[in-house]
């Protein structure tokens, strides 16, 4: 006699799925070294966006690797916590690190939510955070932090510059469409800052849920909204879906793609494959870009990360760790006296792959020493974000903020 | 007629979403009709399928091929646990079976990671179904059209041959009562084995099918699995035909709920799934309760 279930046990089975199915045990590499410097990485190992967690780890260990993982007479220790982008798990994350591993330096995250919600914490709580990811416009502005800094950019960033290029260079109406959470309406606000006064006109907009899978029905949306061009932002999982899903449709040959850069990163370009040909987007960073910092980290990251392009988040955890390093240098090694410490990451400065690095002083955001846009082409080696143009030294407007706070 | 067009516009839409969900709701239902096990692994039988076909792919450059090889890969793999993993638990609790099952999506994911790294892939489309074409003002992808069209034929041949052939007749009895079935001579054990890997086979192959739409990564099993297992809810625990019903009304309403009201749309496939609880607690073919 075989067991028999019942709808019952079939009802709470699938809401224990939908409970459990991304709160997966996770384990943590920790190095057991005396007096290390401990640097905390809130960062998301699974899920949809498990790939940007990785690029930026895998950013911080090719500058650790350099330094043979030593600094200032320090041993550098990573402890990795998956936040598995969801806001409570990640705060819990925040605390741990901060609480009972004590760590020197907290990295991460890549969602703004969970950003603004560990906020509070480490701004009480006097850590050091070197923002790797997010995007979260309010963290350089009204909600800026002296213990924040941040490597990335503001979602602001790689957006406001292009609205003003694609109503000059593409089209005057646009539908914009972006994944329904903060840094989703962030850029689509920073787009039309200039989008609009330059004549621009928003046809429409959607906020698809993020990890969402068919488009189909927003698709068939923009195609008969009439709009001459797409404003988009998708990263991840979503960003191959969207971009193939909107090839399929037809809308290529009829309403150009444009975006912010995530859309077309070297994390999701091999699987968008040709679909992705001629998609236009702003990014600070390219693997293409011609600086010798630039050069030697494309090589160096493929040959350490088996022939893995770098992608912009790379470059942050590249950013992040090289600041770091910097910092930890200027003040010998001494994390006890916290004021030395944020004026020396203040004053960091280096030749990124980006470019020039530095700080904006007034809200310890970087200054993006250019915004590309860049056109997906093919070039020796497979597809790439080419730049077309470029905006010089975009640093966000920091409305609201006042350091020291 | 602007509103008639998009109407039908996201109609096909819903549609070919709903077929997806079909032929992967369908293994579901008809393992747990035939076996009485909640398979919460099935996801994975799918990110097998779609990591086997992209594999096929481009070992020979061939979708066909690989759309026809990637399910027996699956298949087999599903006979390995059922003899395996499975088999002992019949005679124990749901839980157990629950238990084993949510742990094999760990495995099956990490196995994925293991072989093939944590990077997104995607399968192209087969060449003859690469571009778009206008239905009655309507662009939809090629693609897309060969999915409904195929899914739909999938529809009949199974219902063919569960109700009308004699291998059909054997799965039934095996359900119905299988001690009187092992009685009449018909090997259980073997029946049981076979119907656990058909399903996850077709699972396997619902993974090769959604490849060229959605994009191949190791989460895919366990987000998947959640309408999946709506879709059974809805059309009913153990039938073919709610399998199907369900699907094209989840499929529907998901559709025209992203395209009308977008922030809602999960929601909305809840209240469907609530709505056809409050009317008919069994799903709307399932069997009467006791």
């Amino acid at each position: 006699m075989v067991h028999r279930m019942t709808r019952r046990t079939l009802l709470t089975t699938a809401s224990l799925a939908a409970a459990g199915v991304a709160t997966g045990p996770w384990v943590v590499r920790a190095r057991a070294q005396g007096a290390p410097l401990k640097v905390g990485l809130v960062l998301p190992y699974t899920g949809v966006y498990a790939v940007l967690g990785e690029s930026i780890t895998q950013g911080m260990e090719l500058v650790f690797a350099r330094e043979n993982w030593t600094v200032a007479g320090r041993k550098i220790e990573m402890i990795k916590e998956d936040d598995e982008m969801k806001p409570p798990v990640g705060i819990r994350k925040t605390e741990k690190l901060i609480d009972s591993d004590k760590v020197d330096i907290l990295t991460g995250p890549v969602h703004s939510g969970i950003l603004m919600g560990m906020r509070d914490k480490v701004h009480s709580s006097k850590t050091i955070l070197i923002v790797s990811n997010a995007g979260a416009d309010a963290i350089s502005r009204e909600r800026c932090s002296k213990w924040i800094f941040r490597t990335s950019f503001s979602n602001w960033q790689p957006c406001q510059p292009m609205g003003g290029w694609v109503a000059k260079n593409v089209a005057k109406e646009v539908f914009q469409v972006a994944p329904n959470y903060q840094a989703g309406k962030d850029m689509m606000e920073a787009f039309k800052e200039t989008f609009v006064p330059a004549g621009g006109k928003v046809v429409a907009e959607d906020y698809p849920k993020l990890g969402e899978t068919d488009y189909a029905p927003y698709l068939t949306k923009i195609k008969q909204s009439g709009a001459k061009a797409v404003f988009a932002f998708f990263s991840g999982t979503d960003a191959v879906n969207f971009v193939k899903q909107y090839d399929q449709f037809g809308l290529k040959q009829t309403t150009k793609l444009t975006g912010a850069g995530f859309l077309t990163e070297p994390d999701v370009l091999p699987a968008q494959g040709r679909s992705a040909l001629g998609v236009i987007t702003g990014h600070f960073y390219t693997p293409v870009l011609d600086n010798p910092t630039n050069q030697r980290f494309v090589k160096e990251f493929r040959e350490k990360f088996s022939n893995k392009m770098p992608d912009g988040f790379a470059c942050q955890g590249y950013d992040t760790a090289e600041t770091i390093v910097r910092a930890l240098k200027a003040v010998n090694g001494n994390t006890q006296d916290k004021e030395k410490l944020v004026a020396a990451l203040e004053k960091t400065e280096f030749d990124s792959p980006r470019g020039r690095f530095r700080f904006d002083p007034k809200t310890h955001n970087v200054i993006q020493p250019f915004i590309y846009v860049r056109e997906v082409k093919e070039v020796a080696g497979g597809l790439n974000n080419v730049p077309i143009d470029k905006v010089a030294d975009v640093r966000d407007p920091g409305t609201g903020c006042t350091l020291p706070a | 007629m602007p509103f008639v067009l998009d109407l039908f516009a996201q109609a096909l839409n819903g549609l070919s979403y709903g077929v997806l969900l079909f032929l992967l709701s369908v293994g579901l239902t008809l393992i747990f009709g035939m076996l009485d096990v909640v398979n919460l692994a099935h996801g994975s039988f799918y990110m097998l399928g779609a990591y086997a076909g992209l594999t096929l792919i481009a070992a020979t450059g061939n979708f066909w091929l690989a759309l026809a090889a990637a399910p027996l890969v699956v298949g087999m793999i599903g006979v390995v646990i059922e003899r395996s993993c499975l088999r002992p638990l019949y005679w124990r609790g749901p839980l157990d079976q629950v238990l084993l099952t949510f742990g094999l999506i760990y495995l099956f994911e990490d196995l994925v990671k293991w072989i093939w790294g944590g990077r997104i892939r995607s399968i192209p489309p087969p060449d003859l179904f690469s571009g778009s074409v206008t239905l009655w003002g309507a662009t939809v992808p090629s693609y897309r059209m060969f999915v409904i069209a195929f899914g739909l034929v999938m529809a009949v041949v199974l219902w063919l041959l569960i109700e009308r052939t004699r291998l059909g007749a054997i799965i039934r009895a095996g359900v119905f009562d299988s001690e009187m079935a092992a009685g009449m001579g018909i090997n259980v054990d073997r029946v049981f084995t076979g119907v656990f890997a058909f399903g996850a086979g077709l699972a396997g192959l619902s993974g090769v099918i959604a490849g060229p739409i959605q994009s191949a990564q190791p989460p895919m099993g366990a987000t998947i699995l959640v309408p999946a297992l709506i879709v059974v809810v809805v059309g009913g625990l153990g039938s073919l035909k709610g399998s199907l019903v369900g699907s094209l009304i989840i499929g529907q309403a998901e559709t025209f709920g992203k395209a009308w009201l977008p922030g809602a749309s999960m929601l909305i496939i809840y209240l469907v799934m609530a709505l056809v609880l409050l009317l008919r607690p069994q799903g709307l073919f399932g069997r009467a309760l006791k």
